[in-house]
């Protein structure tokens, strides 16, 4: 049943042009990007070459473009979030759902599904490109697959913060703002670490791109993938219990 | 076929402190078209968003074919179709799409998806616009989609929440055939304000006014009613006590010009009546059952509060 809505919710994205838009812009940014990044490392590669222990292709190619990519998605996801039930709220299509033999949690978890098939879509396309770099050398396979894994994870943070968002109002744009600030502020959460010594190790706990960067380096603390599992359950939960709480209004 | 398929009891349903439903019960067997009837604001929609499940009471319980609608949600919605005041429809769709979605959350399995769809879309008259977009289709076809997406799965019950707004006469004559097909092989509980709508596809009518279940009787024991007053027009004066004397004349009263209203006695044809006439001379020229349709009913049962609030 999730897969039956996720699969609706991923062809209806694709029904409207929006899908298709932010893809090829964010595609054609980085693959700008990427060609940047790829350009510096041939400049850096003499140096590199005078060095022990150097950092590799993956780092200074790869590890950059997926760090700006989790930016750009920052501000782009609240887009693809905001419809999927301020939407149907709006259109009273809603009722479709709630009528039919189905919980709360699988539609919840059926509209996840929907947009998570979508983040794989999109950095599965972004992932082509650190792909490309096997025709003229030798990437860290391990790395790859771990900013594969942290960028998933990430964007499917971002997800359930903004299908939270979305369950909250019939209005798309105040999804997209409320999401968009949301995810803004734990992004920026850490900052303020540097000059507050206590609460420290919690403000930077709660960050969601420093848990990132450690996935980007290749490094696969455990910790980390806990804190995006805690976070998608986390909201997903919210969002479930927004539904079933709004019958009774 | 006696089977009850919605059991209401002592329903009630609170918005903040506006009471939209106050203890209604009903009952709907199996094979009954049952006309929800009321003005609007009259805890209709409210009703049927109970029932189906989309709204939680705030008191008493629904059950539906025996399932509780609070405590086994997902039996007791496999058992209903419902389409709400505004169809549920996706715009970006094609309807074959549409309607595959629909047959599919409501576990009909993949391989038998084609022919549900094929079956009702020959129910609702949709077979040459499978590949429309529903966005594109006319109101009265977009209705169609929504009641067909209500009975995809084949439930036993099906809800229909004033399901001919917006539609042109001939629209509303090809939904009110449908909805009369339904009825053939399903329960329909079917809200609506249009009263010729009741007479014209409902066994039994319930009218609703702020929340409260005020009238409750079948459409046949409503149109005989019809037959017990007439309307007569003489060509000689006659005396009241004259008509009163007859045989099954109840009431008999004035109206001037040599006319008269009379109200008969239950299961009393105006045969008498007649014969008694021709045997006087009185010269009878006019009789005219006198119909009190539903509309005087219904205008005389949700006036009341009206009167009352003034």
């Amino acid at each position: 049943m999730i897969w039956v809505i996720g699969r609706r919710e991923f062809i209806a994205m694709f029904q409207a042009p929006l899908a298709w838009v932010i893809l090829a812009v964010i595609q054609f940014i980085l693959g700008y990007m990427f060609l940047t990044n790829l350009d510096n490392f041939f400049l850096l590669q003499p140096q590199l070459m005078a060095l022990q222990n150097t950092p590799g292709v993956t780092d200074i190619v790869v590890a950059p473009l997926m760090q700006v990519a989790a930016i750009i998605l920052l501000m782009v996801m609240p887009l693809l979030t905001m419809r999927s039930i301020a939407e149907e709220k709006r259109n009273r299509s809603l009722t479709l759902l709630v009528s039919a033999p189905l919980s709360m949690t699988e539609i919840v978890l059926g509209k996840f599904a929907g947009l998570m098939l979508f983040v794989l879509v999109l950095v599965s396309m972004l992932m082509l490109m650190p792909l490309s770099l096997y025709l003229g050398t030798s990437p860290d396979s391990g790395k790859l697959l771990s900013i594969y894994l942290g960028m998933l994870l990430l964007l499917g943070a971002f997800s359930a913060i903004g299908l939270y968002l979305s369950s909250l109002t019939e209005n798309q744009t105040i999804a997209a703002v409320g999401s968009f600030g949301i995810l803004l502020m734990l992004w920026i959460i850490d900052w303020l670490s540097e000059s507050v010594t206590s609460g420290q190790s919690l403000l930077a706990y709660l960050s969601l791109l420093g848990h990132h960067e450690s996935l980007l380096e290749g490094v696969f603390d455990s910790s980390d993938i806990a804190y995006y599992l805690l976070l998608i359950t986390g909201f997903l939960g919210l969002t479930i219990r927004q539904l079933d709480r709004e019958r009774l209004l | 076929m006696t089977e009850t398929l919605i059991q209401v009891e002592n329903l009630s349903r609170y918005y903040q402190n506006h009471r939209a439903i106050n203890q209604l019960s009903f009952t709907l067997k199996a094979g009954e078209v049952l006309g929800f009837l009321g003005p609007n604001g009259a805890g209709k929609s409210t009703t049927m968003q109970v029932i189906s499940g989309n709204l939680a009471p705030s008191e008493g319980e629904v059950k539906i074919a025996g399932y509780d609608i609070i405590d086994s949600p997902r039996a007791a919605k496999s058992q209903l179709g419902y389409l709400p005041e505004h169809p549920p429809l996706y715009r970006d769709a094609s309807v074959d799409e549409y309607l595959g979605y629909c047959a599919r959350l409501h576990r009909i399995p993949r391989p038998a998806v084609k022919a549900a769809l094929s079956k009702v879309k020959a129910q609702c008259g949709l077979e040459s616009n499978g590949a429309r977009l529903i966005g594109n289709l006319s109101k009265g076809y977009q209705q169609r989609v929504g009641i067909a997406q209500a009975i995809i799965h084949d439930p036993p019950v099906v809800i229909l929440d004033e399901p001919t707004v917006g539609l042109d006469p001939i629209q509303i004559r090809e939904i009110r055939d449908l909805i009369r097909s339904l009825g053939s092989e399903r329960s329909v509980i079917l809200s609506t304000h249009i009263l010729s709508e009741v007479q014209a596809t409902c066994d039994r009518v319930q009218i609703i006014r702020a929340g409260e279940l005020i009238y409750n009787a079948s459409t046949e024991s409503l149109n005989n009613r019809h037959e017990i007053s007439c309307r007569i027009a003489l060509r000689k004066a006659v005396n009241i006590e004259e008509l009163t004397a007859l045989a099954g004349i109840e009431q008999a009263e004035v109206l001037g010009d040599e006319r008269y209203r009379l109200v008969f006695a239950a299961d009393v044809t105006p045969d008498a009546l007649v014969a008694h006439a021709v045997k006087q001379q009185w010269g009878l020229y006019e009789l005219i059952p006198e119909q009190q349709s539903l509309e005087d009913l219904f205008i005389e049962l949700t006036q009341h509060e009206l009167d009352n609030a003034i």
